[in-house]
C-alpha cells in the first residue's frame, strides 16, 4: 500500500489502483454522512478533485493521488458512508483507477513514510 | 478548535459532532457557552415601588429591541431582537424580569459573542444616567440540553425542575449564587446556568460527573439548533433581514408593532400587512448537503436566494438547511432546487423545526 501526503492510500493490482483516504484522515474528518464519487470512465489527473467525503459538520475534497480513469466507484457507500471510518482502508474505499503511469505510483510514499510523516504533523 | 465570536471553541470533543448530537437528543448535553454575553441592566436610582421599577427599566431598553418588556411577568425571560433604523436586526438576545419584588428595576440580558461590544455600547447609551449596564461575561455560562437535562440539573440543585420554559430564578450552590433559566438553544428541555467564575470548573466536573451527561461542541449545538429551526446571529439573520423576514414575528410586539414604537417601524408595518419581499425557508434537501451560500431556485432554475444555515440532520438522517426565498415559493411541499458543487439538487420547502421543539411547559404556566 502506498500513501500520499494528503492522507489517500492506493493498492495496486495489475494496472487498478484502489484508492482510499487513511484511518488518520477518516478519524480527522469525524462521522461521514455522505460521499460524492466521480462516475466509470472519467478521467483523474494526479492532484485533482476526485471526490468529497462529507461530515455533519463540513465537506473536504478528496484528491486523486494518481492518473488514470476511473474504473469504478464504490456505490456501496451512498447507502453507508460511515464505512469510511468504520474500514478506512478496506470496505470504505472510494474508487478503483485504470493507471496511466506505474512511476506515478513508485512516487508515493511507503507505510513507513506515511508513518513518519504523520509524526511530522 | 475554532475561531468562534473572538473565543477559541471546540468543534467537538472525543465522541465527535454526530454521536454529541444524539446524545443530546437521547439524554443530556453540557455545553460551555461562556463566549456569550450574560449582563445586567439596573436603575441607578429605584423609586423602590416594584410595579413602577420594573416598568421605569424596560422604558430603558424597549426602544433597542422588538419585544414587550414592559408586560413580561416577574421571573420570565423572553427571546427578543435588537432592531436598527431600519427594522434589520443587530442582535437576537434574552431579556428576563427576575422574580423577587427588590430585584424590580433590573432586567437579566444574554447577548451573542460577536455582537457583545457593539449591543452593550448601545444599550448603556439608550440607558445614559438613569441605568447602569453591568457585563457579567467574566462569569461561566453552562447549557445542560436534552430529555435527561432536568434529572442531572435536580440531582445537583434542588428545586430547579420546578422551572418553567423561558423562566429563571437565582439558587444556592457551593454558597455562591448561580442564576439558572430553563431555556437553550437545541430545542430540548434543558438550562441556562451562570455561575461565577471561580465555581465554573466545579459546576462543570460535577455535571460531567453525571454518566446521562456528556460534553458537547459547537459543530453539534450548530446542527441541534439547525434541527430546531432556530436561526444563528450573522448566518440566518443579520442588520439587513427584517423580524418578518425572518420568521421571527413571535419576538414582534404586536402592542408596540401597532402604537409604531418600534425602530424601522414603518418597513415593519408595511411587511406586517403583507409586503414581504423574502422570508426565511427551511428546505429537506436530495443528495448532497446544501451549505451555507449554496444558491436556492425556483423549479424553472430561477434563482430565488441563498442558503444560509444547512447541513445533515443526525436525527433525520438527511440533509436538511434554511435560507432565504420570495413569499410566493415558501410554502411547506413546494418543490425547489439547491445548486451544490455546480448541480441542481431536489429541496423541498419543509416548516420549521425540522425535529420537533420538547420545551417543558408546566400546564399551569401562562404564555409571555
Amino acid at each position: 500500500m502506498r500513501f500520499t501526503k494528503d492522507h489517500e492510500w492506493v493498492e495496486m493490482e495489475g494496472d487498478v489502483a484502489t484508492v482510499g483516504i487513511t484511518a488518520y484522515a477518516a478519524e480527522q474528518l469525524g462521522d461521514v454522512v455522505f460521499v460524492e464519487l466521480p462516475a466509470p470512465g472519467a478521467a483523474l489527473k494526479a492532484g485533482a478533485e476526485m471526490a468529497v467525503v462529507e461530515s455533519v459538520k463540513a465537506a473536504s475534497d478528496v484528491y486523486a493521488p494518481i492518473s488514470g480513469e476511473v474504473a469504478a466507484a464504490n456505490t456501496d457507500l451512498t447507502d453507508n458512508p460511515q464505512s469510511v471510518n468504520d474500514a478506512p482502508e478496506n470496505g470504505g474505499w472510494l474508487v478503483k483507477i485504470k493507471i496511466a503511469d506505474p512511476a506515478e505510483v513508485e512516487a508515493l510514499m511507503d507505510r513507513d513514510a506515511y508513518e513518519a510523516h504523520l509524526r511530522s504533523l | 478548535m475554532t475561531p468562534f465570536g473572538g473565543y477559541d471553541m471546540p468543534v467537538s470533543y472525543a465522541a465527535g459532532v454526530l454521536k454529541e448530537h444524539l446524545w443530546t437528543r437521547a439524554h443530556a448535553g453540557l455545553f460551555d457557552v461562556s463566549h456569550m454575553g450574560p449582563a445586567f441592566l439596573t436603575l441607578t436610582t429605584r423609586s423602590g415601588d416594584p410595579a413602577a421599577d420594573h416598568a421605569a427599566v424596560s422604558a430603558l431598553i424597549e426602544p433597542l429591541i422588538s419585544g414587550d418588556i414592559a408586560g413580561l411577568a416577574p421571573g420570565r425571560l423572553r427571546y427578543t431582537l435588537l432592531l436598527n433604523a431600519d427594522g434589520g436586526i443587530l442582535d437576537d438576545l434574552m431579556v428576563g424580569r427576575p422574580a423577587a419584588a427588590e430585584r424590580q428595576g433590573e432586567l437579566y440580558l444574554v447577548v451573542n459573542a460577536a455582537t457583545k461590544p457593539g449591543d452593550f455600547a448601545l444599550i448603556a447609551e439608550a440607558a445614559g444616567a438613569k441605568g447602569r449596564l453591568t457585563r457579567a461575561d467574566d462569569g461561566a455560562l453552562i447549557a445542560v440540553q436534552g430529555p435527561e437535562a432536568a434529572a442531572v440539573v435536580e440531582a445537583m440543585i434542588p428545586g430547579v425542575g420546578a422551572l418553567g420554559f423561558m423562566s429563571f430564578a437565582p439558587f444556592a450552590f457551593e454558597g455562591e449564587s448561580l442564576i439558572i433559566s430553563r431555556s437553550g438553544y437545541t430545542g430540548e428541555d434543558g438550562f441556562e446556568i451562570l455561575s461565577p467564575a471561580s465555581l465554573a470548573e466545579t459546576l462543570w466536573e460535577r455535571l460531567l460527573a453525571d454518566e446521562r451527561a456528556w460534553p458537547i461542541g459547537l459543530g453539534a449545538r450548530d446542527s441541534l439548533r439547525l434541527e430546531a429551526g432556530l436561526p444563528l446571529y450573522g448566518h440566518d439573520i443579520d442588520a439587513t433581514t427584517s423580524p418578518l423576514e425572518a420568521g421571527l414575528a413571535f419576538a414582534v410586539s404586536k402592542r408596540r408593532l401597532k402604537a409604531g414604537s418600534l425602530r424601522g417601524a414603518a418597513r415593519l408595518a408595511k411587511e406586517a400587512a403583507g409586503g414581504l419581499s423574502r422570508l426565511r425557508i427551511g428546505l429537506s434537501v436530495e443528495g448532497a448537503p446544501a451549505r451555507e451560500g449554496a444558491e436556492i431556485a425556483g423549479p424553472d432554475g430561477a434563482p430565488l436566494g441563498l442558503i444560509t444555515s444547512g447541513g445533515f440532520s443526525p436525527t433525520l438522517g438527511a440533509p436538511i438547511a434554511m435560507g432565504y426565498a420570495s413569499p410566493a415559493f415558501a410554502t411547506p411541499g413546494a418543490d425547489l432546487r439547491v445548486t451544490v458543487r455546480g448541480r441542481a439538487q431536489a429541496a423541498r420547502v419543509t416548516a420549521m423545526p425540522f425535529v420537533p421543539q420538547r420545551y417543558h411547559r408546566p400546564a399551569t404556566q401562562p404564555e409571555t
